[in-house]
């Protein structure tokens, strides 16, 4: 019941929004340091579990453990997906982090030489501090999510979520934030979990994998997981897990016929529109 | 005689002084409030709770009780129902924002056709829409300084959970912050800095005072104390500036000085466009990206 280990136990958790069943008997665990992600297309419920996790969406039926603390006590890190830092904010780098550790706080801020040194360290180690003086709004999707990371791990979480954290980055700033999470997973024994419709670019990094489809899950490492067998079942059709050059690519044969026998079925839906 | 001759005679003036301190005191209110205002794209809401505010002026004129009263309680009711609705789609918010305001206004103006034709009260239609500083009753200056410091401490004590939520919600709500609260704890303070500025400028001006000194400033800060600091000195100096102006255009067209609202609204315009040159200038708004980190 209590292991000291573990980050994150999710168990047979179901989720209904709307009255339409998104998540059925999904269950995983996490221990401390790992670093894992979770994979889905579009709608496969990635965002509502990570919102489950911070206790945002009510569960019909399961549970969500995590390690000494409750959801909703602010004592998870979230970088939520797509926040739009206006330009025109007179918020510098270094503002940003410095809410991620007391923004909760009431009253005006005091400057304090703890507090300053708190920062400094965080954007070090997110590699921030060279543009820690800037705009938030004005700097680089890259840049701005290695600020929303050190906003959300100045508190030293246990846990931290990223909802599509490498959505709409180049390739090189891909790479760098992935080997980033990485790094300060291990580093501040935070376990991660960042959900990506890509599994590519976090392969190599991931201790731990989580595929989302059909409202069902699959947990567990990489090559367990990513497989032929394990992801026709969890579709439901049959899928071909190809490897090319250290790359996945998960191909669906049967279900790109059906689509073709769909449409020679039904022309009508399919007509182009004018 | 003319106050850069007689500082002193101007400000022995009873209707100056009152001007001055409800007049700073809605200035700085503003500019606190503002700049939250305008970080949180709530331009437009704080401009219809300054014209549904005016429904309330008028009435207040109809009763015959305290203007700010009247001012206060309708912007309040405004604020509590837009806050109520909790709309999070910008374009229905935009949507819910103007039948409000469009309601209010059409309240105001039957409020002030039985103002005009059953209380005979002349000009309240002027004073309620665009203000009129020297005919502001010196009873009002504790309430409307009480009212001020209401709206400042409320704004000092959500100022950092709302720059949080001005971020994203969700940010917030995985920190712990009631967001809704504070969000209402916002929604109040706009009310009464609101009331403040429509008593001061008028209700159709209020927004001038609101947003103009927080716009300009945030052009010019690159932190949150900073654009605070400046939204007070921009709207401070506007609104005081404005009184001298006011007070000196009874010499320009002897009998009849200038309104001071006038004065004011062009004096913040004038900061605004400084900012927007000086920012820049300065590169703070389109400063590039700083080269070795990550491409583009």
């Amino acid at each position: 019941m209590t292991d000291p280990s573990m980050a994150l136990a999710v168990e047979q958790v179901c989720i209904a929004l709307g009255g339409r069943r998104v998540l059925r008997d999904v269950s995983f665990r996490l221990e401390a340091g790992e670093f894992c992600g979770l994979i889905g297309s579009n709608g496969s419920g990635k965002t509502t579990l990570l919102r489950a996790i911070l206790g945002f969406v009510r569960l019909e039926a399961g549970r969500i453990r995590l390690a000494g603390h409750s959801a909703g006590t602010g004592l998870i890190g979230y970088v939520p997906q797509k926040i739009a830092l206006d330009p025109g904010l007179p918020l510098r780098a270094r503002d940003v982090v410095a809410l991620g550790l007391d923004g909760a706080r009431l009253g005006p801020a005091l400057p304090s030489r703890a507090r300053r040194a708190r920062v400094d360290e965080m954007l070090q180690a997110v590699g921030a501090l060279e543009f820690a003086e800037q705009r938030v709004g004005l700097l680089s999707g890259g840049q701005q999510q290695r600020v929303l990371v050190a906003h959300a791990l100045v508190r030293r979480p246990r846990l931290l979520l990223l909802d599509e954290p490498l959505a709409n980055l180049d390739v090189r700033s891909t790479a760098e934030i992935v080997a980033l999470l990485r790094r300060l997973s291990r580093d501040y024994g935070a376990a991660v979990l960042l959900s990506a419709h890509d599994v590519n670019p976090l392969l190599s990094a991931m201790d731990r994998v989580i595929y989302l489809a059909n409202g069902s899950a699959v947990a567990g490492r990489a090559d367990d997981v990513v497989r032929t067998e394990v992801l026709s079942s969890l579709y439901g059709y049959h899928v071909d897990v190809v490897r090319v050059h250290g790359r996945v690519v998960v191909v669906a044969a049967e279900a790109s016929e059906q689509i073709h026998a769909a449409v020679a079925r039904n022309p009508e839906h399919t007509a182009p529109v004018p | 005689m003319s106050v850069l001759l007689s500082v002193p005679g101007f400000l022995a003036n009873e209707p100056v002084r009152v001007a001055l301190a409800v007049g700073g005191g809605a200035a700085l209110v503003c500019a606190v409030v503002g700049c939250a205002t305008v970080m949180r794209r709530q331009s437009f809401a704080g401009h219809a709770l300054a014209d549904v505010s005016s429904a309330g002026g008028s009435a207040a004129y109809l009763l015959g009780v305290n203007p700010l009263f009247g001012f206060l309680g309708m912007a309040a009711a405004a604020a509590g129902v837009m806050e109520w609705a909790d709309i999070r789609e910008a374009r229905e918010r935009d949507l819910l924002t103007g039948v409000v305001l469009g309601a209010g206004l059409g309240l105001a103006a039957l409020l002030l056709y039985f103002d005009a034709t059953v209380r005979s009260v002349s000009g309240a239609a002027v004073t309620v829409l665009f203000g009129s500083m020297f005919t502001i009753p010196a009873s009002i200056v504790p309430l409307a300084l009480a009212v001020a410091a209401v709206a400042l401490a409320a704004s000092a004590i959500v100022h950092r959970p709302l720059l949080v939520s001005s971020l994203s919600a969700d940010l917030a709500r995985a920190q712990g912050i009631r967001v809704r609260a504070v969000a209402l704890t916002h929604a109040l303070a706009l009310a009464l800095a609101v009331s403040l500025s429509a008593m001061t400028v008028g209700a159709i001006l209020s927004t001038a005072l609101l947003i103009g000194p927080a716009a300009a400033a945030l052009r010019l800060a690159k932190r949150p104390a900073s654009a605070v600091v400046f939204a007070a000195l921009i709207g401070l100096g506007a609104t005081w500036g404005g009184i001298v102006l006011a007070y000196e255009s009874f010499y320009w067209t002897p009998g009849h000085g200038w309104p001071v609202s006038f004065f004011i609204v062009a004096l913040i315009f004038c900061a605004y466009l400084i900012a927007g040159w000086r920012a820049g200038r300065a590169g703070v708004r389109r400063a590039p990206h700083p080269s070795g980190c990550e491409g583009t």
